[in-house]
């Protein structure tokens, strides 16, 4: 099974893990992720304008991509997977949006949101199957007790998302179970990290990072893992416990993580 | 532009219907940023129906918005307060000279591992 793959910027730089983690256990699971050809940036967060069309023409492009390719398209970076979701939703759903996005895109056939977007944590439930996952799993990581941090894009607005519960999401726990861990349910696990405001207010994300950390600490959480590289990011600066993508450990309990 | 004009295009720029909003106070509980705010994510809705733009362009409330939809998720009757605070912004950032992030300021502000989702997140909010 191949799929359009959109990395977005920062898994070309400072979050090489997540992708590469990625790459390595799709290959082992059975599926291919074929990067996009010019893939430009989907601007970090979602373009909340009724009257926005440029912000929203690089995920059009991604999303037109994947069409003509026939595939479905697949994302890790919480933020990319929130703004060409929600951009896809807008073609699908609103007249104006379309047709203005399809006057600047000039395509043979005009795009109406027919790609299926899909993170790869929904490739691993929906397609894979965590019960699949769990039989290719060669090191299952027993009696690591291990928090997902989901913060806010994969799951809201949880009418176009439709990643999973909003308020009391299972997904990430699943996965821990897949790969044989123990996951820990705290209730900051859907509070948001500060995101963008770290650049200007570091004080104001530190504080809110801190109670997200006390919170899985307290419920005996050993680490903590994410998709995002920004609450990553902003998890770090309060150094509590490790936090670290997903995918490592994935590949970890897939027995192809390199020491 | 009047003040009944701004009160228009934060509608039309946010697509948002103030009058929906039954003032439950559900956004202003659920907002990770409700103390920094000096006018609250429900307080947001009477400014506009009221036609109060000029408190609601000089709110400091319009730099506080993390966009974590915890507002746009929770509201019972589909208002989208985070869309009417984007717009207040939107009204600010597209005139010209009008920013709330020069990328002179950026060289201080960076560390080590600071990730480009986190700059091109933050220019796409504070600047046009």
């Amino acid at each position: 099974m191949k799929y359009s793959y959109y990395p977005g910027c920062t898994l070309k730089t400072k979050a090489k893990d997540l992708d590469m983690y990625a790459r390595l256990s799709a290959k082992e699971l059975g599926f291919e992720l074929e990067e996009i050809e010019n893939w430009q940036c989907c601007g970090g967060v979602y373009p909340l304008g009724a009257d926005e069309i440029g912000s929203k023409l690089s995920s059009v492009r991604a999303l037109n991509y994947a069409k003509e390719k026939g595939q479905d398209l697949v994302t890790l970076c919480s933020a990319c997977h929130h703004v060409i979701k929600r951009v896809n939703d807008d073609i699908k759903n609103v007249e104006d949006i379309r047709n203005r996005a399809n006057n600047y895109m000039k395509l043979e056939e005009p795009y109406a949101g027919e790609t299926e977007v899909l993170h790869f944590l929904e490739v691993l439930r929906d397609r894979v199957g965590f019960d699949n996952l769990k039989k290719a799993v060669k090191k299952p990581l027993t009696g690591r007790k291990i928090a997902a941090y989901y913060g806010c894009l994969l799951l809201r607005p949880s009418k176009v998302l439709a990643f999973d519960n909003p308020e009391n999401p299972t997904i990430i726990e699943d996965f821990i179970k897949a790969i044989g861990a123990t996951p820990v349910v705290y209730p900051y696990r859907n509070e948001c990290c500060g995101g963008y405001i770290s650049l200007k207010d570091g004080e104001k994300a530190q504080n809110m990072c801190e109670k997200i950390m006390e919170s899985a600490s307290g419920f005996g959480a050993e680490m903590l893992i994410t998709a995002c590289p920004l609450c990553l990011y902003n998890l770090n600066k309060c150094g509590k416990l490790p936090v670290v993508y997903f995918t490592e450990l994935l590949a970890e309990a897939l027995g192809i993580k390199e020491d | 532009m009047s003040t009944v004009n701004k009160a228009e295009l934060i509608k039309e720029i946010s697509g948002v219907n103030p009058l929906k909003c039954m003032k439950c106070g559900k956004c202003s509980a659920s907002c990770p940023s409700f103390n920094e705010m000096d006018i609250k994510p429900h307080q947001f809705v009477s400014y506009v129906v009221n036609g109060d733009i000029e408190a609601l362009v000089n709110s400091a409330s319009l730099t506080k918005c993390l966009s974590c939809f915890a507002c746009i998720e929770r509201c019972p009757r589909d208002v989208k307060p985070a869309k009417l605070i984007d717009a207040a912004r939107q009204l600010v950032i597209r005139q010209k000279g009008e920013t709330m992030l020069s990328p002179n300021e950026i060289p201080e502000l960076l560390d080590p591992e600071t990730p480009q989702q986190l700059l091109v997140s933050a220019f796409r909010r504070y600047r046009r």
